[in-house]
């Protein structure tokens, strides 16, 4: 066991060191550069282009540029071209409200996709389970910019809640209780809309997983023992079938970052999406390229951590 | 030749072969028609596809049939069937229907018209998109699952290295630097070829046999591509490439296309490693065929099923990304109208006129919907599991 974590780990810091190559050639052999961003700017003389390019090392070579991106990443002297501010402060800032969004669409997605698959698999073909079937093909198709706006629609006009941003602005001097609770209907839609597409593709794996295990010997052998059904389903089948979903909680980590942009840019969020959209737009290459490397560990990070899972809930592998 | 011996085997009375009753091609039409969403899901895409084609031709050209450019401003924000006011509206910019079937949108532009256009776009961009990314997808499978257990030796892998190096280096304009490498590393590759080939009936010498020990599988390096290639968060990848390249439609399905081969690549290469074993592939190279007829012709065919099944769904996702891309402002250039950009258009109005969220949204909703059912029925149909017990 400790032998694959060390072999998995240097094989991850290799693949860690092409992906951050791949990702600064990405982003600086794009055509156009960043100190041109704003050309028509009559305050953007040449001289201060130059003193831009110097202040960034955008004058050396490539590579030296790659050396000097991530010095000053590791000891967190990065900053942020369009501020001067601290990249990894500026993403710490971000990742705080990304995670509040992020817990509460997880949680509603583990919550509710395991009833509904179960349930789906219990009553195979029939009308409850052919109506969630196609309820989940809907969801996962349905864009999620529409699908917001149908959300933010129905919500204003029928509960009159503010929706947009994080918190209703210039709500002053207000009691406890009353700032909990716009705080709450501001964190609902997004976390309902985050946690759709979660839910749909996870309640149909629930479904065919407890079908696969549904279909074994020792079901069968439970029923003829003359177990009552709920123990034959919730006691032997629901926890075999339960195995693979451990190694999940390594996979959904990449989420954080991935799948909020759309998400996050329509209901004015401040987190890690939208902060990247707005640094691609603005071309602030620390920014996207310190986003990119932090969503690149994360995915490196959750498949680790799921194999490890695996391994300790798994007796049977052993890698 | 081959032909008559079969012929002539085929004749003989050893023992009548038991052929299937129905060709497989029937068989797979009697399962798909009774799974009726896939069903529904292909005749959708069948609709799609025409309104798509006639699209494109009726906005076609500088006097199209419809128009999507006539600004009314007059007529703005018109809902959906009204009709427009004759008495204001100069005589050609009267849509062509008489009404406006899906309303008019901030600038008095018809919605339909622009709906037709912007079908097109959805399409070829789920279809580009998805050819590009099968094409590397089987590729690049194919190669790690049949040559897999072939390895690059250590020479080979130093050369490679020596080239790649130069060409990064070349492409980060360190011109002569990186030229001097790409071109020692290609010669260097040439050279260590042809020096095995003459060396190899002679005993090797201490060093050249370092440099000809096995280094590391083809196999091993596509899959940790692959892993390199699923670390990036495939949306952000693609936003940042686009947001960087000047805007175009092209761009966007290369860009989708290069970013998500990575799924095709292990179904493909799971599947090649299966089949490599399997008798036909054995008598086929017993017969002499080459490696890559072997490929083409025998294997590939036999391993497409998962892979159109990945392709019917990678096509509904290509087209949530190209429209989402377009709700973003990053897609096609503003004059063109898109799915997305049409209901980014009306976002700003979606209290006053939601049918410029709704008929768009709607359209896609539908479009992804038929592709991602039409998939799960071909799934079904082609699960060879499935077929055995019905």
């Amino acid at each position: 066991m400790l032998s694959f974590m060390a072999r998995s780990a240097v094989q991850k810091i290799i693949t860690l060191f092409f992906v951050s190559v791949i990702s600064f050639l990405v982003v600086y052999l794009a055509p156009g550069k960043p100190s041109q961003v704003d050309p028509l700017n009559p305050k953007f003389t040449p001289e201060m282009v130059e003193r831009f390019r110097k202040q960034f090392h955008l004058d050396e070579p490539l590579y030296a540029q790659y050396v000097y991106f991530f010095q000053d990443f590791f000891t967190g002297k990065s900053v942020s071209w369009k501020d001067n501010e601290p990249v990894l402060k500026k993403i710490w800032d971000r990742f705080k409200n990304s995670l509040l969004l992020f817990v509460v669409g997880t949680l509603l997605t583990w919550t509710l996709s395991f009833p509904i698959g179960i349930r789906s698999a219990l009553f195979r073909g029939g009308a409850y389970d052919r109506s969630m079937t196609f309820l989940a093909y809907f969801l996962i198709s349905i864009p999620g910019f529409f699908f917001a706006y149908i959300l933010i629609i129905l919500v204003v006009e029928g509960l009159h809640v503010p929706v947009i941003g994080m918190e209703t602005f210039g709500l002053g001097d207000v009691p406890w209780y009353r700032q909990g609770m716009d705080r709450i209907w501001h964190l609902l839609l997004p976390s309902v809309l985050g946690a759709t597409g979660g839910i749909a593709i996870l309640s149909r794996y629930v479904r065919s997983q407890m079908l696969e295990v549904e279909s074994q010997d020792y079901i069968r052998t439970a029923r003829a023992k003359g177990l009552p059904e709920e123990r034959v389903h919730y006691k032997h089948a629901l926890r075999n079938a339960l195995l693979p979903f451990v190694t999940m909680f390594g996979l959904v980590l990449p989420g954080l970052i991935g799948g909020s942009v759309i998400i996050e840019y329509i209901f004015s969020w401040p987190g890690m999406g939208r902060m990247a959209y707005e640094a691609i737009l603005a071309r602030d290459y620390p920014i996207i390229l310190a986003e990119n490397f932090i969503a690149a560990v994360l995915v490196l990070v959750g498949t680790f951590v799921s194999d490890v899972l695996y391994m300790i809930v798994d007796p049977r592998i052993r890698l | 030749m081959i032909r008559t011996e079969m012929e002539t085997f085929r004749k003989e009375p050893i023992e009548k072969p038991l052929a299937p009753r129905e060709s497989r091609r029937r068989e797979f039409w009697r399962l798909f028609r009774k799974n009726q969403l896939a069903f529904v899901g292909l005749l959708i895409f069948v609709i799609f596809f025409f309104t798509a084609l006639v699209g494109l031709v009726m906005t076609w050209g500088s006097k199209p049939v419809f128009d999507p450019a006539i600004v009314r401003l007059e007529e703005k924000l018109r809902p959906p069937l009204s009709s427009p006011n004759h008495e204001t509206l100069a005589p050609e910019a009267i849509p062509r229907l008489g009404i406006y079937l899906f309303g008019t949108d901030d600038l008095g532009r018809d919605v339909f018209a622009r709906m037709m256009q912007g079908a097109w776009v959805s399409l070829t961009v789920g279809f580009v998109a998805v050819g590009i990314s099968v094409l590397i997808g089987i590729i690049l499978g194919g190669i790690s699952g049949y040559y897999g257990q072939k390895t690059a030796t250590a020479d080979q892998v130093i050369a490679s290295a020596i080239g790649i190096a130069g060409a990064i280096l070349l492409v980060a304009r360190v011109a002569t630097l990186g030229a001097f490498l790409l071109i020692a590393g290609g010669f260097f590759f040439v050279l260590s070829q042809g020096l095995k080939r003459k060396v190899r009936t002679r005993a090797k010498a201490g060093w050249t046999r370092i440099l000809s020990t096995p280094a590391v599988s083809i196999d091993a390096l596509i899959m940790r591509f692959v892993d390199i290639m699923l670390c990036f968060p495939s949306f952000f990848l693609i936003l940042t490439v686009v947001a960087l390249l000047p805007p175009s439609i092209y761009n966007i399905m290369i860009v989708i296309g290069l970013t998500s081969w990575m799924g095709t690549t292990r179904f493909v290469r799971a599947e090649f490693l299966s089949l490599r074993d399997q008798d036909f592939v054995t008598a086929a190279r017993a017969l002499g065929i080459g490696n890559w007829r072997i490929i083409f012709r025998h294997m590939v065919p036999n391993a497409i099923a998962p892979v159109l099944v990945s392709a019917t769904i990678g096509i509904a996702s290509a087209i949530l990304t190209e429209s989402a891309l377009s709700f973003l402002g990053l897609g096609v250039p503003p004059p063109h109208a898109t799915w997305g950009n049409i209901l980014s258009d009306g976002k700003n109005y979606i209290f006053d006129a939601p049918w410029l969220t709704f008929v768009p949204g709607i359209a896609i909703l539908i479009v992804v919907l038929s592709f991602n059912l039409f998939g799960e029925g071909l799934r079904d149909v082609l699960n060879p599991r499935l077929r055995e017990r019905s």
